[in-house]
């Protein structure tokens, strides 16, 4: 009862909503969020995605890993790019896989999340693939799935993304080879954007010199720098020196609050343009979850341009996800991938 | 008929009174002590505290209308079980507590219980809505000891002007939340570390801050006496402790939760941390103990929200706001003694004496001659909070199945006694 021990600061113990994912020999139950996770198992998650590269160059684009599984994709949310490449990574590793999009079925019916999902685990599924507008969700519906389910975060509310962070660091680790010199920004909504904060978490777990986030007031959250951050209001100081750029997507009703005031006036501070990428490192590497928005975060000449790897993260999104799937469902079934770490 | 409480610590902070003495009720009055009288029942106290009963002056009863939930049956039994003897209910009921039919079928349905006295509030405006001022006359006569607006606080500023112009006509007193709704907006914790990481939408301490800054200036132009009921930020205490030097009428009261939880508390998505007003941070906290030590905070009250299970079985913001918190006020109080932060005469008045006066009732105070309403603690035993120790129909605490200390041996109202352990 008593709070007078309780340290005020944020804690280093990991949090319950951490540990949920977690088996007691620490092995991935459900992937929930990056927070709470070590670098090794982050590494670990890169090696396995490094083992299952080499699968879509194959003729026949399949491996029996997960064969006799079932993977629901359950999206609360509309989305077509994280939808589709959860698809194919189940079905790369032989799982039968089923779409449902309640956003336009049952909770509109006014069936609650959790009967939703009971009626399903009724019906033998051993995974489920959750996107919810609700920050939080996930967690949720990993406290009350039967113990042999497994729960993959594929967006909850504002709060994580991890499967977007990890392929994020797969697709900067196979450029950049190694994290520590990294200095790395990220521009745009960080206040709604549950993809920033995963890859803020991940960044510092795997022990990147500098992580820097460049937004108006309006779109940063409360004590940001508590995120681990360096906080920057100008796209210029913020872009020098950098390795790696992120660029976020911005939702287009921020302009209708008290938020932002126009696209092009957004498009004028915090665009990417060639011209403000100078003062990046030369090899500098530019990343966006997608989809993009040509004209309102970056030019198509930067979307298209030489430092883009926008396209490879989506390539390498299947890859990982097929990892991080293995990984939760059947941990003893991957045999140690043979690849050179770096 | 005459009752005895024998050898128990008195505790009664309106007669700046704390000896160990016996304490005689005769025909439901705290009478003078008499060692002729025949005893018709005689309560042994030794070891325990002898206080007046306590008054909440913010609780949801959820009747009529959200008896899933709970009902005055429960939450009344509840009650005397963690020695309040007067509960104020709260007027977002369906049909709302605007009507003088609703005020008697809660007062009915309270008799008919036989447990804690209940205190209706009457809405502010009708419906609740903030538009157009209810009957308060009316609803004053047939029972409402206050006028309230409960935690629909989207008001203009010249209705509430004229609302307060209107209770003064009549000197009702008015409880405010103060909570800008559009500062709040879609927010369901502070805004601050734990919200950022956690993706949640954010409360900021303006929502309170705003909405007192528009109070006082209101006050500054009418006589009207308001009560602020759940203060959550230290610059919430600062601004009341300002206008109150500065002669207003305003008083203001806090959930006890809040006197020890924070967000620091809430690092994971339980939704049982889903509260209004939110948690908010360990300064906040520490200006709110410092509030009561220093009078500016003159009640504490429990917030109480009891919840239906499924009300919380969904993803955090979706889940409803409140905690089950009438049974944990004691032992939560109880502490604050404990760790020196509070004397025990502070912790029973901000309980007893001090809601009694805002709102002008008679009540909270072991004077000879009146209405004994009477509790009896125990506070150092210990129990645990659940199964049938739990009365509230509400089991949405974040206490819930912990060890507490400190609980009511025996509780009296109008000299009755109406719980024993």
């Amino acid at each position: 009862m008593s709070n007078a021990g309780k340290i005020d600061s944020l804690s280093k113990l990991i949090p319950d909503h951490c540990q949920l994912q977690l088996t007691s020999n620490n092995q991935l139950k459900h992937f929930l969020t990056i927070e709470g996770l070590s670098k090794e198992l982050l590494t670990e998650i890169m090696d396995v995605a490094e083992s299952f590269y080499a699968v879509a160059d194959q003729p026949v684009k399949k491996v029996p890993i997960l064969r006799g599984k079932t993977i629901v994709n359950l999206f609360f949310e509309n989305s077509t790019r994280t939808r589709t490449t959860f698809e194919l990574a189940a079905k790369r590793l032989s799982a039968d896989v089923m779409n449902i999009n309640i956003a336009t079925s049952a909770t509109s019916k006014g069936e609650s999340v959790l009967d939703t999902i009971r009626n399903l685990e009724a019906m033998q599924v051993d995974m489920f693939v959750v996107r919810h507008a609700d920050s939080g969700a996930a967690h949720f519906i990993a406290s009350h799935v039967a113990p042999h389910v497994s729960v993959i975060n594929a967006g909850d509310g504002q709060h994580a993304h991890p499967t977007q962070a990890m392929l994020d660091m797969f697709t900067i680790r196979r450029v950049k080879k190694d994290f520590s010199p990294l200095k790395v920004a990220i521009v745009g909504d960080i206040l709604h954007s549950r993809v920033a904060r995963s890859q803020i978490e991940a960044l510092n777990t795997l022990g990147v010199k500098e992580v820097r986030v460049i937004a108006p007031k309006t779109l940063l959250p409360a004590d940001t720098d508590a995120l681990g951050v360096d906080v920057y209001d100008d796209l210029q100081s913020g872009l020098k020196d950098v390795d790696v750029v992120i660029m976020l997507r911005l939702q287009k009703e921020r302009m209708q609050g008290a938020l932002l005031p126009s696209k092009q006036e957004y498009f004028d501070c915090f665009g990417l343009t060639e011209q403000k990428l100078k003062v990046a490192k030369p090899d500098v590497m530019v990343m966006h979850p997608g989809p993009v928005n040509r004209g309102i975060e970056m030019d198509a000449a930067v979307a298209d341009g030489p430092h883009s790897v926008i396209l490879q993260q989506v390539t390498n999104g299947i890859a990982i996800r097929m990892a991080i799937m293995t990984m939760t469902l059947s941990p003893t079934r991957i045999s140690k991938p043979e690849v050179a770490k770096p | 008929m005459m009752t005895l409480i024998k050898n128990g610590r008195i505790i009664d902070p309106a007669n700046n009174t704390d000896v160990v003495a016996d304490l005689y009720i005769e025909n439901g009055v705290i009478a003078e002590a008499n060692n002729k009288a025949t005893i018709d029942k005689t309560i042994d106290a030794s070891g325990k505290w002898v206080v007046p009963g306590f008054i909440d002056i913010n609780t949801e009863l959820r009747e009529p209308g959200y008896e899933h939930k709970a009902t005055i049956q429960s939450e009344t039994k509840a009650a005397v079980k963690s020695g309040f003897t007067s509960l104020c209910c709260s007027p977002n009921t369906k049909p709302v507590l605007d009507s003088t039919a609703v005020v008697r079928f809660i007062l009915d349905k309270s008799v008919e219980a036989g447990f804690a006295k209940v205190l209706p509030t009457g809405a502010l405006t009708i419906g609740l809505d903030g538009k157009a001022l209810s009957e308060m006359n009316s609803l004053h006569k047939a029972g409402c000891v206050a006028m309230n607006q409960a935690a629909n606080s989207n008001m203009d500023a010249a209705t509430l002007r004229g609302a307060l112009l209107y209770a003064e006509t009549f000197n009702i007193p008015v409880i405010l939340k103060a909570e800008d709704a559009s500062i709040r907006g879609q927010g369901c914790v502070h805004d601050g570390s734990v919200s950022s990481r956690l993706g949640l939408p954010g409360i900021s301490p303006s929502a309170e801050t705003v909405a007192i800054a528009q109070i006082i200036a209101l006050l500054e132009e009418t006589n009207a006496r308001v009560h602020i009921t759940g203060l959550s930020t230290a610059k919430g205490v600062a601004m009341i402790a300002s206008a109150q030097r500065a002669g207003l009428k305003i008083t203001a009261d806090t959930h006890a939760h809040q006197l020890h939880l924070t967000e620091q508390d809430m690092l994971g998505f339980d939704a049982n941390y889903h509260l209004n007003p939110p948690l908010r941070t360990a300064e906040d906290r520490d200006a709110l103990i410092e509030g009561i030590a220093k009078g500016v905070i003159s009640a504490v009250s429990s917030g109480h929200q009891p919840h239906q299970p499924d009300a919380k079985l969904a993803p955090f913001p979706s889940t409803a706001a409140g905690i089950s918190s009438l049974e944990t006020v004691l032992p939560l109080m109880l502490e604050l003694v404990q760790r020196k932060l509070l004397s025990e005469q502070q912790m029973i008045a901000c309980l007893s004496q001090g809601p009694a006066e805002l709102l002008g009732l008679s009540a909270g105070s072991l004077s000879v001659g009146n209405v004994a309403d009477i509790c009896v603690i125990d506070p150092l035993a210990t129990w645990q909070a659940a199964g049938d120790l739990w009365q509230s129909a509400g089991l949405n605490s974040p206490y819930f199945g912990q060890q507490m200390i400190g609980q009511v041996s025996q509780t009296l109202v109008n000299g009755k006694l109406v719980f024993e352990k």
